[in-house]
């Protein structure tokens, strides 16, 4: 990271001495590291954040118990509310839930679920969106038409209504038995359907900017490939509106993960999200258990807030016209 | 100017047959009726006969064509799961879910632009900050936890308000509304917050931003040079300019309500419209989410062109040649 480039918008670069940019160029020169270090709340957002994700990554490393093993549990240690309550026990901080699982490790195999299935869906819709929105840009007249005819119609739909109908349909396709066993995919396509539009206008908007620069002209008269002047010049003039966008929307498709999951539409009980964990609370809250879906709800928040943080902070410090 | 509201009304029109094409084949493909109907115990002979009955043996075109004409004219069929017929339920459902989404919105509303339009003039103040904290975590509580939490703290803890249901309700016509009992409006009062949290925070921030942007602006710089009062410029000047894409994003915000209303019945088991819907996709009702694709559809499209068309009548920019462009981009 270069703090002294100096403010630069990605559309000032030169084409690098090879002719092919660097697909991250734009970001290095930006002057993010240097805002990153000065703004606390994104220096807080990525701390939580970093916990999470080590979290996820290797589970084991950060839960004490081993929520799969079934022979660690035992269900005389059911329903212990947090340590510092009466009754609490030291072993588990947070409390136990229904089956005598320690609440903490519970939340780290659920946070592992979760970003799992909303990276995965954020990842997809990436893919999607941004190939139609070359492919849109580039190409233009009726395909381009067509594309954004139906980024219209379903911008019409909120993405909760599109996923809950997407897995509502898929339920009724292949019967209860066999969707048990495809529910992660189902909630990662969902997610990936009901939000790739976004990408495509940005990178259609960018493409058809691009399409008519010297540089690309230059690429054509060189005899490079349409495919590797998509990829490689065009590309990278977007990168940086579409990881803000993917910041934001995984914070979105980790909200929709677990409301389907809270719902009863997401993934089932034997591999709990967030959202099933507080669904399977939720029963225990009116006989004063709450820490069995409070705690796991918690946790939730705290993850979309510092992701919603970061995505802040990142809107402002990669837009140029903030400065 | 004509070509633009007659194409847009085509265009509307298209997506309609679209999505009743859709909802047509979830029909036609998706779960078998005949063992729903007859039960699991009946003959191959019994099944063929209703399908033959019920003229499930025709080429699809046919079908599609007959279940067009069915849809226009208010017939959705038989719902598998209730054995009774679609429209009849979604119209008695459909006063909960409009009193929920609708009280839902004057909160957000009353909330929302006064805290917009604050947060803007203040911008430094330390309230400005903590709202626009409060605001971000208002975006980052799901709103399913946002329920949670109330029935947590005001039906379990304190005991104030009732967790699931409408109370007492009052029938009107066929119009049954929880707005007269006060039993009505305490089962109210913890939903409607539910949806209104999100709302809220979104509103807010809009108003915030689009005031910036026009205290911004040549025209509130010569209305504090004639010396015009900071009352006058920030009302009558500034937030009027504001109003424009407020009321649209508003208005386009009412869909994303009634999505969100989906989740919020489910949560306080209100009986409306969402809960309809979750209770038949979790038992695969095809018939019944056919029929709210198609309503929902219907109420998003209308929802849309009536933001567009209005966009037409208030800025006379997109009037021009190119105004479609601007329009839709």
């Amino acid at each position: 990271m270069n703090n002294a480039a100096g403010p630069q918008r990605p559309a000032d670069q030169d084409v690098g001495e090879e002719g092919r940019r660097d697909w991250f160029g734009p970001l290095a020169d930006s002057d993010l590291w240097h805002d990153f270090v000065r703004t606390p709340s994104a220096l807080f957002a990525a701390s939580i954040l970093g916990v999470f994700v080590v979290a996820a990554v290797v589970p084991g490393w950060v839960a004490p118990y081993p929520v799969f093993d079934l022979t660690q549990i035992h269900l005389i240690d059911a329903f212990k509310p947090p340590a510092w309550l009466p009754g609490g026990d030291l072993r588990f901080w947070l409390g136990t839930d229904d089956q005598g699982r320690d609440m903490i490790s519970a939340i780290v195999y659920g946070v592992r679920v979760s970003l799992f299935i909303g990276c995965a869906g954020v990842l997809l819709a990436v893919l999607i969106g941004v190939t139609l929105g070359l492919v849109s840009g580039f190409v233009g007249g009726w395909v381009d038409g067509l594309i954004m005819r139906i980024a219209d119609v379903q911008l019409t739909f909120p993405a909760i209504l599109i996923a809950v109908m997407i897995d509502g349909l898929s339920r009724a396709a292949f019967g209860a038995v066999d969707y048990e066993r495809l529910a992660m995919g189902v909630l990662i396509v969902a997610i990936g359907l009901s939000g790739w539009v976004q990408y495509a206008r940005a990178v259609r908007g960018a493409t058809m900017v691009e399409r008519g620069q010297d540089y690309v002209a230059a690429a054509k008269l060189m005899g490079l490939p349409t495919r590797a002047i998509l990829w490689q010049h065009i590309l990278p003039n977007v990168m940086t509106s579409i990881l803000v966008i993917a910041t934001i929307h995984l914070a979105v498709a980790i909200i929709l993960e677990a409301t389907l999951s809270f719902v009863g539409l997401g993934v089932p009980p034997t591999e709990p999200s967030l959202g099933t964990m507080i669904r399977i609370g939720n029963d225990y809250l009116f006989s004063g258990e709450w820490w069995i879906a409070i705690m796991p709800g918690g946790a939730l928040v705290l993850l979309v807030l510092s992701i919603n943080l970061l995505g802040d902070f990142l809107r402002d410090a990669l837009n140029p016209r903030l400065r | 100017m004509l070509s633009y509201i007659v194409a847009r009304f085509g265009q509307a029109l298209a997506v309609m047959l679209v999505v009743t094409l859709i909802a047509f084949l979830v029909n036609a493909f998706l779960g078998d009726p005949m063992v729903a109907i007859l039960g699991v115990d009946s003959t191959e002979a019994q099944r063929w006969a209703l399908r033959r009955d019920l003229g499930l043996d025709q080429p699809l075109a046919v079908r599609f064509v007959t279940f067009l004409s069915d849809v226009l004219h208010g017939d959705f069929g038989i719902s598998y799961r209730l054995g009774r017929p679609v429209e009849d339920v979604l119209i008695e459902r459909l006063p909960a879910t409009v009193e929920l989404a609708a009280s839902g919105m004057v909160i957000a509303m009353a909330v929302g632009m006064p805290a917009g339009v604050f947060t803007a003039l203040n911008r430094d103040g330390v309230a400005s900050h903590l709202m626009l904290s409060a605001s971000l975590l208002g975006i980052s509580l799901p709103s399913f936890f946002m329920g949670v939490l109330l029935i947590w703290v005001f039906s379990v803890s304190l005991g104030w308000l009732p967790s699931y249901g409408r109370g007492e309700t009052v029938t009107i016509g066929w119009w049954r509304t929880g707005l007269l009992t006060i039993d009505g409006l305490k089962a109210l009062v913890m939903p409607a917050l539910t949806i209104a949290v999100f709302q809220i925070a979104m509103i807010m921030r809009l108003v915030r931003a689009e005031m910036l942007e026009v205290l911004r602006s040549d025209h509130i710089r010569f209305a504090r040079a004639r010396g015009l009062s900071d009352r006058s410029v920030y009302f009558r000047h500034a937030l009027r300019n504001t109003l424009i894409p407020v009321i649209t994003v508003i208005g386009l915000q009412l869909g994303s309500i009634i999505a969100f209303a989906v989740i919020t019945e489910s949560v306080f088991q209100w009986p409306g419209l969402g809960l309809l819907f979750l209770q038949s996709v979790a038992a695969a009702d095809v018939s019944m989410m056919s029929a709210y694709l198609i309503l929902i559809a219907a109420v998003f499209v209308a929802i849309n062109l009536v933001v567009d068309l209005l966009y037409l009548a208030i800025d006379p920019r997109l009037r021009g040649p190119s105004g479609r462009e601007r329009g839709t981009a």
